[in-house]
């Protein structure tokens, strides 16, 4: 209940700015067609070659591919690709990426330094060269394009979550809750955890377009999600055959490509500033004892 | 009659806000002669330092301002940036509260004490170097030349301090505004610094506004006071009037909460409630709600009083300035509890032996430990069920570390800690934790010490919940018992941290340290970060729970005058060690250690005309490093008995024929401690 207090909140204060609210209304718009895809009609598979590379038209508004298949259906489904990637790289990434961070950060020593050197050794390899590794391993298929992405985004998640506990660790409500005999999981996961929300949300969406990028680069590179799955980067890759003949069936994923990036990117930076001032809108603090 | 120097009138000051502007300062006015001090007291909110940017031009320009500041009757409200520029460098000094921060940490201190006038072409860059030595020179800085030469961080903070006063009266300015100026620095280091700005104030007779929360600072330098409150200028007087018959019903009440150092014992009487904010004034006179003297009469909440010519030829704003309170300063002493004899048959509940708390420094490419800091080094003391023991000392000196290594969130080098018999030093984890149980501890901060995303009664149970003692308590109804007991209420459930004020937050984290129902309390500056006005309710409440629980506290303090008040006997730190222990009354009337005789009469006392009657010792130089004490005696080196003995073997802790014990080799009564040796100390009279 509270917690669902504070999203609203914390979504009103953001659309009450104007980038971050225009970002929320598209990714809202492009979740929503994305889980509803089937329920509206769109069938990204349904073949009809005598309009193919068509532009727009009342029919399609965003044109046929060459097989003739609905690109605004294509690209509505290429959102659902895009989303679940994003979703189970990022939940890979934080599952594995919060509790090293956590661990490294609350206990120090030791323990910090083996964590944070192998942090360091996954920062060094690029992520795209990563999960192409990893896909030659696995095969080609959506896991393990989610899994490649997930792994290499262990490491900023890991960093900044250290980062947020080792300046937790030091308040006196830490303290206090050892002081009065709370172990140190107790501390780590009631009460530091919970503080540091703020850095891992918003990273949660800074990641999630990262992800989307890494996953659109894979398909354009022709190692992604196999077809005839729709996905946008491998649309970008098979539209750019027919620049000339059909413009919009590459100008239509990579457009919408570049506005998710941009919304989930305006979205994040919203966020970090709504976070870090928490109670600009709601009941201001006195400020006694401060200094005046 | 003398000319103004500077006169303000009817200055307002307003901050954006929503719905409508915040009005921060609201019509003040006064005005400051040559040669004269002027000191404006008030608690946070007051409006003191916004009404002290103001003149200085310092506002960010959210800031909208309207009256009128004439410096020499020069107007400066709407004075153009650059103009403003001109004036700060040449007319005005600023002394800022905190040292650390106000010198730029790249330049050479040199650098900066004449960057100003080089700036303004007051001063030939050539000649500057040879200016900035006389000016440390000035502030009686020693090894000018050197330390000229030094940056920021190669001064400390007693010193820094020195050097902004120094900078601030370069330019041989017009006025000099010094806001809180020794607020940050220790008590015996905030008394050599007042020294030395009076005297610079009597060399220069340049005039001072010194803004300050502290009732004991302004009886010491102050010649005239204002006491702001919401805002407003409530009351004007000299500094003796102000103190002996103050009109206005908050300036009385002030004086009366205040603990002080330098009387008997008393109950305090706390003015209810907390300091109005800007956000949130109320209708009339803004101090009407907490106010004692109206009594119930409708005027004071329909309209705000004049500030109207008192009979003792200050101002007050009240309509009823003419009833002074009857009662003064009662003398009603507060129990000692009946075991502070060492030695009584009670088993003490806490005995700590010969504690010592290191903390190596590692070096070089091995990161070997070759030095350590001695933050605890050798500290023993006792106590007894019921009553505070006390210790006290200067920032550095160990106490806190102390106090945190009782409680276990400190790893012990050497000695024990027994608590109730038991030994806690070299418990299992697990058996440390329910140990634990019996002491708990309250932060200083209470803005930092409550987990800010849980609500308040979550707060309060945590404790409760980690023991899994929540139900077997009583829950909910527990909780709220609890809250009634730190007199809060039950209708503040569900309410965050940051919607309490700091006193209310302070309750809070009492409530949860009481929650366990322990029986020590270790109290870490429980009301060091508080409003003057709300320290005395936090250290009655405390009083009276101690009554009502039969608690026995550990008392962390820097404030000579909070400890007296809550004590039952002292100990006084110097550098990790404790160098006089006393009962409360022994120790404060009958010192033996001369740093405890030092501390007490560097730390300002809150009544001029004893203040002025009152013998000084204002010792030399700060706290040594910690990291390399001097040898022997750690006090020797600003020590005005210390003798070859001294400097050569660390004193014990030996009987000092009172109550206490003292680690001196010439122990006695301040008074013998004329001349011989007063080449290292002032003897002021």
């Amino acid at each position: 209940m509270k917690r669902l207090h504070f999203m609203m909140r914390n979504i009103a204060a953001l659309m009450g700015y104007r980038g971050p609210a225009l970002a929320l209304i598209f990714l809202t718009i492009v979740v929503l067609l994305a889980i509803f895809a089937d329920v509206l009609g769109f069938d990204p598979f349904k073949q009809d070659i005598i309009h193919a590379l068509e532009g727009p038209s009342a029919k399609h508004w965003f044109g046929t591919d060459e097989l003739g298949r609905d690109m605004l259906a294509r690209v509505i489904h290429g959102a659902r690709t895009s989303l679940v990637t994003a979703g189970g790289a990022v939940t890979i990434a934080a599952v594995i990426g919060v509790p090293l961070g956590l661990i490294a950060g609350f206990f120090g020593g030791w323990r910090d330094g083996v964590i944070m050197r192998v942090i360091d050794v996954m920062m060094a390899l690029p992520g795209i060269l990563f999960a192409m590794a990893l896909i030659a391993v696995l095969g080609r298929g959506q896991i393990a394009a989610l899994v490649a992405v997930g792994i290499s985004g262990v490491p900023t998640f890991a960093r900044i979550v250290r980062a947020q506990v080792l300046t937790l660790r030091k308040r006196d409500y830490v303290t206090a809750v050892e002081s009065f005999g709370g172990s140190s999981t107790y501390n780590m996961f009631n009460t530091v955890l919970p503080n540091s929300w703020p850095p891992i949300l918003v990273q949660i969406v800074v990641l999630s377009s990262v992800a989307i990028l890494l996953e659109a680069s894979l398909a354009f590179l022709g190692i992604g999600v196999p077809p005839p799955q729709p996905s946008w980067g491998e649309m970008l890759r098979a539209g750019k055959s027919f620049l000339h003949d059909s413009p919009t069936y590459a100008i239509v994923p990579g457009v919408v490509l570049t506005l998710t990036i941009l919304s989930f990117d305006t979205l994040g930076r919203g966020l970090q500033t709504v976070l870090e001032n928490p109670r600009r809108s709601s009941a201001k603090p006195t400020t006694e004892g401060a200094a005046s | 009659m003398k000319q103004a120097i500077l006169s303000v009138t009817n200055l307002e000051v307003t901050f954006p806000g929503s719905p409508n502007r915040v009005p921060v300062v609201r019509g003040v006015s006064f005005e400051i002669m040559e040669d004269e001090v002027l000191c404006i007291v008030g608690e946070s909110g007051s409006g003191k330092s916004v009404t002290a940017l103001a003149i200085a031009g310092l506002l960010p320009p959210t800031a909208k301002i309207s009256g009128s500041i004439k410096l020499h009757g020069k107007e400066l409200i709407g004075a153009s940036a650059e103009e403003m520029r001109r004036i700060r460098g040449r007319e005005i000094g600023f002394i800022f509260q905190d040292p650390s921060t106000t010198l730029n940490p790249v330049l050479k201190v040199g650098e900066q004490l004449t960057e100003a006038q080089v700036f303004h072409g007051l001063l030939p860059k050539g000649d500057a170097p040879a200016r900035a030595i006389e000016l440390l020179k000035e502030v009686e800085i020693s090894g000018p030349a050197i330390r000229a030469e030094q940056y920021p961080h190669q001064f400390s903070g007693g010193m820094r301090q020195r050097a902004v006063i120094g900078m601030a009266m370069a330019g041989k300015p017009s006025i000099i505004l010094a806001d809180e100026p020794t607020t940050a620095l220790d008590v015996t280091v905030q008394a050599q610094v007042l020294e030395l700005l009076s005297r610079r104030q009597r060399e220069t007779r340049a005039p001072i506004i010194l803004i300050t929360h502290d009732l004991g600072v302004v009886a010491e330098t102050a010649h005239r006071v204002a006491v702001m409150y919401g805002g407003r200028i409530v009351e004007t007087g000299t500094v003796d009037e102000i103190f002996a018959h103050p009109h206005h019903p908050y300036t009385a009440a002030l004086l009366q909460s205040i603990p002080r150092h330098d009387l008997g014992d008393r109950r305090l009487e706390p003015i209810p409630g907390h300091p109005v904010t800007p956000t949130s004034l109320p209708k009339g006179c803004s101090f009407a709600p907490r106010c004692a003297r109206r009594q119930g009469r409708e005027q004071c909440l329909i309209s705000e009083p004049p500030l109207e010519a008192s009979s003792t030829g200050g101002t007050a704003a009240c309509f009823f300035a003419g009833e002074l309170p009857a009662e003064r300063l009662s003398g009603v002493p507060r129990r000692v509890a009946a075991t502070a004899a060492e030695g009584a048959a009670v088993k003490p509940l806490l005995e700590v032996t010969d504690l010592k708390v290191h903390f190596p420094i590692k070096r070089g490419l091995l990161q070997r430990s070759n030095s350590a800091v001695r933050a605890v080094d050798g500290v023993s003391f006792k106590l007894y069920p019921g009553e505070t023991v006390s210790l006290v000392g200067e920032s550095g000196c160990g106490k806190s570390t102390t106090a945190r290594s009782i409680m276990g969130l400190q790893k012990v080098t050497e000695g024990t800690v027994r608590l109730d018999g038991q030994l806690l030093s070299n418990m299992s984890t697990a058996g440390l934790r329910k140990a634990r149980r019996h002491m708990q501890y309250v932060f200083q901060d209470p803005f930092s010490s409550l987990n800010p995303i849980k609500p308040i009664e979550d707060i309060v149970a945590e404790p409760l919940r980690i023991h899994k003692l929540y139900d077997e308590f009583g829950g909910d109804k527990y909780i709220a018992e609890l809250f009634e007991l730190v007199g809060l209420s039950r209708d503040m459930f569900g309410r965050f941290p940051a919607e309490f004020s700091g006193g209310q937050k302070q309750r809070i984290g009492i409530a949860r340290a009481l929650s366990l129902k322990p029986k020590l309390l270790i109290l870490d500056e429980p009301v060091a970060a508080l409003d003057v006005s709300i320290q005395a309710q936090i250290l009655n409440l405390l009083e009276d729970l101690q009554k009502e629980l039969s608690l026995s506290y550990l008392f962390i303090a820097h404030n000579l005058s909070v400890v007296r008040h809550i004590s039952d006997r002292v100990a006084v730190m110097y550098l990790g060690r404790i160098v006089e222990q006393a009962s409360r009354d022994d120790l404060y009337e009958r010192p033996q250690h001369p740093y405890t005789q030092s501390l007490l009469s560097a730390a300002p006392v809150p009544d001029p005309v004893r203040g002025r009657k009152r013998k000084r010792i204002v010792v030399k130089g700060e706290i040594p490093d910690p990291e390399n004490p001097p040898p022997g005696c750690t006090f020797s080196p600003r020590c005005l008995r210390a003798t070859d003995i001294c400097r050569g073997v660390q004193p014990e802790l030996t009987p000092t024929g009172f109550s206490g014990t003292a680690a001196c080799y010439h122990p006695g009564p301040m008074e013998l401690t004329a001349a011989p040796h007063a080449a290292q100390t002032e003897l002021t009279p």
